[in-house]
Formats: C-alpha cells, sequence, structure tokens
C-alpha cells in the first residue's frame, strides 16, 4: 500500500492505483473525458489534471501513478490537491481549449442533458468565448445503421476507438489525420461490423456518436426510468428501459459486474421499435380460415368448446423462447390440471433433462467464472452470435494472457484466435486425445462451453454426454470448480426447466408435437420457432404477429418483457426479477392473468389470484427462485450421471443455434432496425464470400 | 496542412514486387514475434516509392495485409504522417519549405516561381514531371529558403537558382543537391569568418607565440581518480517510496 495525501486527507491505496482512482478512493471528484474505466489509458483529454505538490506544472492524473509521486522534502507522504486554485485555472483552461472547436448546438444535440461536456463546463467552463476565429468544421461519417455522427462535436477522446479495439475487438474505428485535422472514422467509412457497437453511444462523453434509430426521439428529462433485465439472450443483462408515457423509447445498459459489465449488445438496445410494431393487442378467433377480431370471452370459450372435446393424450403445450417463469408455472398448473403430459419448452429439438440434474442445463461457473478460467474449450456454439456480451468477455479474459481457447464446431470470427479442432462430434469424442487436451489438463480451472446447437439435435442427448464426459476427463469439474457450462440462447429456457416444463411420462416432445397428426390442440406460450402441422387447433399466447400467430387459431394477446414483473432464469441459474416499464397495449394482458382468467372458464380455476399469490405458490414449489439475483449452485453429480448416459453421436458437424444474430425473437423481427442491421451484415457477408 | 483523404482516382490494384516483399519481408523479421506491425513506416515508405511517390488505396490495403493488421490502424499511419502522399505526384516532387526561417529568407518569392513553373499546389504538371506542396520545417535552417526535390536537399535559393534547377530537372540533367550558393554544407558564405589567425594553427596547435595553452594535451592524458572515487554517491532513495525495491 502506497500513503498519499489528497486534499489534505491522509488514505492508503495499493502501488498500482492511478493518482485518478486514488483521488476517487479519498472521495474527490475528478472530471474526465477520455478516461474511462474498462478501456486502456490515453490521456488525451487533460480534464482530469490535479496539483502534485513539487510538481512545476498540473499532472494528468489518470495517466500517472501514485508510485510515480515523490515524496515530501522530509519523508512525508506525497500531496495531491484537486481543489486548489491551479487546478481549477488548469481544467478551466483545457475547457476553454475543447470548447474552442466545438459548436454550440445543444438544443439541438441529442446528447443534451446527459452530455459530460455539458455537466463538466457548468463548472469549468466560462460564459465566453476570446477564439473569433472560425470554428473546425468535419464532415459527418457514415458508421451504419445505428450510430449517427456528428463530427463538428468530436473532442477527440478516441474512447470509441479504443472499446472498438479492445473491449468490441473489432478494430475498425480509428483516427485519421493529425492535430486539428484528426477525425474519427472506420476505413472508408464502412459500416462498423460489431454487434456491441450501440455502446460507443453511451461512451462518447459528447454528441459527437448518438443512436440513430432514437435520434431526436426525446430528450433524456423526460423520459421514465426502469431498472430491469433484458431477453434477446439467455444472459439476461442489466437494462434500463427509459419510457415516455406508454411507449418504450430506448434501452440502456446498467452496470451489473457479474453479467455485462456496463455493455449490452445492439440487439438488446436497439429492439425497441420492435417493441411497437407488429403488437397483438386484441384476442383474434380463425373463423372460415380467416382470423377475426374476438373478444376475450369469445376466444376463451371457443377453447373451452375444444378442450371439452379433446381427449389429454391429443393436447400439448409448448413455451417459447421469450416466456417468464410465472407463465410458464401457470400453464404447467394448468396442463396437470387438464391431465395433460405433453409440456415442452424445447422448440429447438434440444435434449436438456432436467431429470439429469440442474448442472447439466446450466452456465456452471457463472460469467464471472470466465475471469477466473485459464483454459477454454467451446463446443458447437457461436458465442458472438448468441451471447455477445459473454463473447466480450471471455475475449476480456483472453486479453489478460495466457488463455488458450479450443473450439470444436462451426469456425467463425470470434474476436480472439483459437485453436480449431474440428468441426463434429467425432472430435468431441477423440478431445482427450486431442493436443490442445494437454492446454486443458494443465489448467487449474479449465472450462467447457457447450452451445445450445450441440444439443439440438437428434443426437442431442449423446453429444451431450461426450461433453460431459469430455468436461470430466479434462478435469473441469471438480472440488471448488464447474466448469461445464452449457451457454443457452433462449431467455426463458433455463427457468422452464427449472420448473420442469418438460413431457411427462408418455408425453410428447416439442418435435413430437409440431408433427404431422400427434395433437388436435396445441397451446402456445410465444412460440415462434417451429411450425406445427396442420390439422392441430393451435391456440397461442404471443406479443407479435409472427410466424406463431399466422398459425394460430386462436390468439391472446399478451405482455412483452418491458411490460410485465417476471421472473427470469439466465444461462447461468441466476434469477433474476424483470420491472414493469410500461403497459401491454390495447386488450392485451400479462401472460399469466390471460391463463389464470382461462383456467376460469376451463372449470380448473388456478389457485392464485394475483402475481403474488402466483409467486407464493412458485416459490413453494421451487424455492431456489425466491432468491433474485443469485444463483443456486447445482450439484455437478448430474455431469456424471449424463457422461454415463453414452449414447451414438452422429457424425454431423455442429452449428451454432443462431443463424442470424439480429433475427431471433419475434420481437427482432418485427424491428425495421433490426432488419437493416441484418441486411448490412448479411451484404457484408456476401462481399467477404465473392472475394 | 488541411485533411487528408485518399486520391478520388485510385489504380484498380497492388502488389509488392518480388524484391520489395523480400525487403519487406526482412524488416518484419527485424522485430519480435507478434510485433511485425512495427514495420509499418518502412513498407508504406518503399510502397510509395514503388508507387512513384504515392500510396494508393491498395497499397494502403497490401501493407494491412502483410503485416496482419486492421486496415484502419495503416490508414492512421498513412494519414498521421505527411511524408506519405495520398495523391499522385510528379516525377519530380518539390516540397517547399515555408516556416518561418524560410519564409523570412524569400520562400514566398520561391513559391511564385514554382507557381509559374509548375502550377498551383498540389497540382501535377499535364505530363507527370512536376508538382510542388509546402511544407514545414525540414530542418535546414541555416541554408534557407530550401526545398526537397524528391530525396535531396536544394538549399540556399534564391528564384533564379530555382528556376535553373527545376528547368535543369525538365532537361533531364541532375543538379547538384546541397547548397547553391558558394559555401560547403552550412559553413559561412565565402569561407571560415572565425578562427582565421594562422597563428593558431602555427607549431602543431602548441600555440607557441601566445605562451601555453590552458590546457596541453599531457594534461589531459594523466590518469585522474579512479570513477567510482570522483563521482558522487548514488543518491539514497527518498523516504516514503516503498516501492522501491532496495527498501526492504
Amino acid at each position: 500500500m502506497t500513503r498519499l495525501i489528497v486534499d489534505s486527507k491522509e488514505i492508503d491505496v495499493p502501488p498500482e492505483y492511478t493518482l485518478l482512482q486514488a483521488c476517487e478512493a479519498a472521495g474527490a471528484e475528478i472530471p474526465r473525458f477520455c478516461f474511462h474505466e474498462r478501456l486502456s489509458i490515453a490521456g488525451n483529454c487533460r480534464m482530469c489534471l490535479v496539483e502534485l505538490v513539487g510538481s512545476p506544472k498540473p499532472v494528468a492524473s489518470c495517466a500517472w501513478g501514485v508510485r510515480d509521486c515523490r515524496p515530501g522534502p522530509k519523508g512525508e507522504p506525497p500531496e495531491v490537491r484537486t481543489r486548489s486554485p491551479m487546478v481549477r485555472k488548469a481544467r478551466e483552461g483545457v475547457m476553454e481549449f475543447l470548447l474552442i472547436n466545438h459548436p454550440l448546438d445543444c438544443p439541438i444535440c441529442d446528447q443534451g442533458g446527459e452530455c459530460d461536456l455539458q455537466d463538466q463546463s457548468m463548472a469549468y467552463g466560462i460564459d465566453s468565448t476570446r477564439f473569433i476565429e472560425n470554428k473546425r468544421a468535419v464532415e459527418d461519417k457514415y458508421l451504419g445503421p445505428l450510430v449517427k455522427t456528428s463530427m463538428n462535436r468530436c473532442i477527440q477522446c478516441t474512447r470509441c476507438v479504443r472499446f472498438a479495439t479492445e473491449v468490441a475487438g473489432v478494430p475498425e474505428l480509428g483516427a485519421t489525420g493529425r492535430g486539428e485535422d484528426m477525425e474519427i472514422t472506420t476505413y472508408l467509412e464502412t459500416a462498423m461490423r460489431s454487434e456491441l457497437q450501440g455502446n460507443v453511444v453511451d461512451i462518447c462523453p459528447v454528441g459527437a456518436l448518438t443512436s440513430k434509430p432514437y435520434a431526436f426521439a426525446a430528450r433524456p428529462w423526460e423520459l421514465n426510468k426502469t431498472e430491469t433485465i433484458d431477453v434477446m439472450d439467455a444472459l439476461g443483462c442489466a437494462i434500463r428501459v427509459d419510457t415516455r408515457g406508454r411507449e418504450v423509447m430506448r434501452i440502456l445498459p446498467r452496470v451489473n459486474e457479474d453479467i455485462n459489465e456496463e455493455w449490452i449488445s445492439d440487439k438488446t438496445r436497439h429492439v425497441v421499435d420492435g417493441l411497437r410494431t407488429q403488437r397483438l393487442d386484441q384476442p383474434y378467433l380463425r373463423d372460415n380460415g380467416r382470423l377475426r377480431l374476438a373478444s376475450w370471452s369469445e376466444a376463451f370459450h371457443a377453447i373451452a368448446a375444444k378442450v371439452a372435446k379433446t381427449s389429454p393424450k391429443r393436447i400439448g403445450a409448448i413455451v417459447g423462447d421469450l416466456a417468464a417463469v410465472e407463465e410458464i408455472f401457470a400453464l404447467k398448473d394448468l396442463m396437470t390440471r387438464l391431465q395433460v403430459a405433453n409440456l415442452d419448452c424445447r422448440q429447438d429439438g434440444s435434449s436438456f433433462d432436467p431429470a439429469w440434474g440442474r448442472a447439466t442445463y446450466l452456465f456452471n461457473a457463472g460469467i464471472p467464472g470466465i475471469d477466473a478460467a485459464d483454459a477454454l474449450l467451446i463446443v458447437g456454439s457461436n458465442p458472438r452470435k448468441e451471447a455477445a456480451i459473454l463473447n466480450a468477455r471471455i475475449r476480456k479474459r483472453w486479453r489478460a494472457g495466457k488463455f488458450p481457447i479450443g473450439v470444436i464446431g462451426p469456425k467463425a470470427e470470434l474476436t480472439y484466435p483459437y485453436d480449431y479442432l474440428g468441426a463434429g462430434p467425432e472430435t468431441l469424442a477423440a478431445i482427450t486425445r486431442h493436443s490442445f487436451a494437454d492446454a486443458l489438463r494443465k489448467a487449474e480451472r479449465p472450462m467447457v462451453i457447450v452451445g445450445a446447437g450441440a444439443f439440438a439435435r437428434g443426437d442431442g442427448a449423446a453429444v451431450a454426454s461426450l461433453a460431459a464426459k469430455a468436461a470430466l476427463e479434462l478435469g473441469a469439474v471438480k472440488e471448488g470448480w464447474n466448469g461445464y457450462c452449457v451457454l443457452h440462447s433462449a431467455a426463458a429456457r433455463v427457468g422452464a426447466l427449472d420448473v420442469g416444463f418438460v413431457p411427462g411420462s408418455g408425453g410428447l416432445t416439442a418435435r413430437q408435437m409440431a408433427a404431422y397428426g400427434t395433437l388436435d390442440l396445441a397451446f402456445l406460450l410465444g412460440v415462434d420457432e417451429i411450425e406445427i402441422a396442420p390439422g392441430a387447433f393451435v391456440i397461442y399466447i404471443g406479443t407479435h404477429g409472427d410466424r406463431g400467430a399466422s398459425r394460430a387459431d386462436v390468439i391472446l394477446p399478451g405482455a412483452a418483457y418491458p411490460e410485465k414483473s417476471a421472473i427470469y432464469v439466465n444461462t447461468e441459474g441466476r434469477v433474476q426479477m424483470a420491472t414493469r416499464a410500461s403497459f401491454p397495449p390495447g386488450d392485451a394482458r400479462e401472460d399469466w392473468a390471460i391463463l389464470r382468467a382461462l383456467s376460469d372458464v376451463l372449470k380448473h380455476r388456478l389457485p392464485y389470484d394475483s402475481l403474488r399469490a402466483l409467486r407464493q405458490e412458485l416459490f413453494k414449489s421451487y424455492p431456489h427462485l425466491m432468491r433474485i439475483g443469485e444463483i443456486t449452485p447445482a450439484d455437478p453429480a448430474g455431469i456424471r450421471k449424463l457422461a454415463a448416459l453414452d449414447g451414438n453421436a452422429e457424425k454431423a458437424p455442429f452449428t451454432s443455434i443462431v443463424d442470424d444474430f439480429y433475427l431471433t425473437n419475434p420481437i427482432t423481427r418485427a424491428s425495421a432496425v433490426m432488419a437493416e442491421c441484418s441486411v448490412v451484415a448479411q451484404g457484408r457477408a456476401a462481399a467477404t464470400a465473392a472475394e | 496542412m488541411s485533411v487528408r483523404r485518399l486520391a478520388e482516382k485510385q489504380p484498380a490494384s497492388f502488389a509488392f514486387t518480388p524484391a520489395n516483399l523480400a525487403w519487406a519481408k526482412a524488416q518484419i523479421a527485424k522485430y519480435p514475434e507478434g510485433r511485425q506491425q512495427s514495420a509499418v513506416i518502412p513498407i508504406l515508405w518503399r510502397a510509395q516509392e514503388q508507387c512513384g511517390g504515392w500510396l494508393p488505396q491498395k497499397a494502403i490495403e497490401a501493407t494491412a495485409e502483410l503485416l496482419g493488421m486492421a486496415k484502419i490502424r495503416v490508414l492512421e499511419v498513412a494519414t498521421f504522417y505527411t511524408m506519405f502522399n495520398l495523391a499522385p505526384v510528379g516525377r519530380f516532387h518539390v516540397q517547399l519549405c515555408g516556416t518561418t526561417p524560410c519564409m523570412l529568407r524569400g520562400a514566398d518569392d520561391l513559391k511564385k516561381v514554382c507557381r509559374r513553373m509548375i502550377g498551383e499546389e498540389n497540382e501535377v504538371t499535364a505530363d507527370g514531371t512536376f508538382s510542388w506542396i509546402e511544407v514545414e520545417c525540414l530542418g535546414a535552417c541555416v541554408n534557407a529558403p530550401m526545398a526537397q526535390i524528391n530525396a535531396d536537399y536544394y538549399e540556399d535559393l534564391t528564384p533564379d537558382i530555382l528556376t535553373r534547377i527545376i528547368n535543369d530537372f525538365s532537361l533531364g540533367k541532375t543538379p547538384n543537391p546541397g547548397p547553391q550558393i558558394d559555401r560547403i554544407n552550412s559553413a559561412p558564405i565565402g569561407g571560415p569568418t572565425t578562427l582565421t589567425d594562422p597563428s593558431l594553427f602555427a607549431a602543431n596547435g602548441k600555440g607557441a607565440e601566445r605562451g601555453t595553452v590552458s590546457h596541453p594535451d599531457n594534461d589531459a592524458k594523466k590518469p585522474g581518480e579512479a570513477a567510482n572515487l570522483r563521482d558522487a554517491p548514488m543518491p539514497k532513495a527518498p523516504e516514503g517510496d516503498v516501492t522501491d525495491p532496495r527498501r526492504k
């Protein structure tokens, strides 16, 4: 520890701290533009100047280590002043230089109200200018469909450049030219390729990079901010939903060190317009092959009539990718009361089974476990597409050094180098004899990430068994460390598996239910990724007019994730609660309430009248869901059981479960922004293929 | 200086000549494994030479490819340094210094010469022979005003001399580089102005006529104290510096 005096307060900080960190530890606030905790230090904005007693000039505290400070003449600790007149004058000088070329367009700037430069100029700015020459003018750049540029406002902090290079791992932003002519751009103004590019808008301290879809939509002070969680992938990133009235205006990340740090993917951020379009806001009923508007009771009675005529063996229920635990529990409850055994939450056909134990379908090491791991094997997954934030975490770990990574499965650009071991199950079966296995065996905490794509195949169970066996043999599962990590891609999956929404004895799987002639009546809770064969009467409870709704005979409009208070369990098994930020449109209701009302008409009334009562029932049956924000560790014995299962794996190569990152669920498919991103990405893929 | 952009008209392709490629590989080999991008400036420079004095877009991309760098990183370097020309230049590229010493010594008149004989700044003559550009200080202030033509400095210019030099180039001759007036390198014009008294150099430097020299060679050759005795002791580490490894 190093002692120093900050504003006449003596503190003790670790020697690797910078002065800025030390000052913050002492409670002093240091203004900054270029410095960002999660990026490398640039030291080019000079806003963080402090006075170091004995130094002839102020020093940039972000780039000055406490171990570089000289003690006083009598050996007293080095002294830093952050509020002296010298510091104030220095910062005012810096601010004046920054404002020389900064346009006075705050009234028409989207950053207005949440702008670092605006805020700090309130403290260090002067009210007039001494600069009578022309201001610099910079051409705006095209950076793709998500990031809007207004380059006159840029103060060249290079945070965006460092983010793209270091965190996103796609070095495509750069600063061309020099001095006054320095400009931020991509190479020849091509669209950015990263799935995390939206974050450059957040880290831009001024209004140079703003969100294109949100341009001129709202001012920060007129928005209601609701802290909730995201369901676009299975990570459950912490987000803040900003609403005006009942309309969701934008989605921003929140800090959650255990999951997303402070980044979110573009899908999470820009799916907003998908929440507005294609919404189901009225019950529909199919009459003579055409859907028509119906009232709730009409729809319920049509269902009741159908249920009464159908044997439980010919009824089935499938849960989609975005459903919350409450409605899954209510649906399971209702189906049990109807004596239906055909339940499934695995519309992708994957072979997870709660009977094997919770450890066989969780990301057991946890997302922070990636930081602790020291070797990684990725099986049947493209984490960049399936969980872009997790991929950034892997990259972060890789950047820290000594992190061998091997991949079995699709060969993709993952933003970090890896050893490509093979494409399919035979490589996985022989992994212990592969040269890469040594790297895993030598590691103290090896990690095996198995993508949902490896399970979602006919031989999924055999592949799961192979993966479990590999994890065991490579020492990934041991006392104090469980490195067997399943990476899901659907936010609902782990919650549904936790409440056991899988076929009961003699029940059919989702794939079987979708096949021709197996069912007469199907309940779909937001199921849009599989097509139910003609013949069955389909009841669709969901939010968007997507594939499921167009197949449905009865549509019951539900609530999307920002419109309900709901529990989700992420791929780690972390239980999180989403908060209601707005309301479902029109006649749409929260899904659990729909099921509760329907149960009444079906004469199997569910015994809870409020969400609270439902949760009490839920917690009684599944107490681990009560621990919001926490992970209940799973017993690794399940993995041994799974490894012993064996089975015949086919030779077909693994594929990622996510084909198009931007279009993975009904909300994204309703979003024009996501569609545009997808087109840009595909155009690029085609151009690369042509080369 | 102004904003630098890639030229609008670009050649369709670029490939290093085998000789240049071998040379580039040798440059890369100078740096440790994984640090090959340190060779970016020499390789860009060689690419510029190969392209006749400027860097086409494809050359930047070929360099990025060769070094395993992102294209934007190479573009950053190419746009940062003004020595990389992003648009075609003439066979003889005149870089005229316009910074204060040269300006005070008449660089403005030289600019007029360039305008008259070559054309506007940054424009290449129709036959592709000449182009000129005003640059910042090239470090030959003693011989101001000066210009760099391709790889050579032409110093102590006057409008007449620059006119002659440009004419010589257009006739296919190669004027002698360096000072264009009566001096050697940056020595005084017309010969030495100090230390001219021949007596200083009489008697083999012993200065016999003026008594003894203050420090005769003999003194200097005497052995002195050992370095460790003569030098001040190593300063102590400041107290309170816990990071100093010499402290326990």
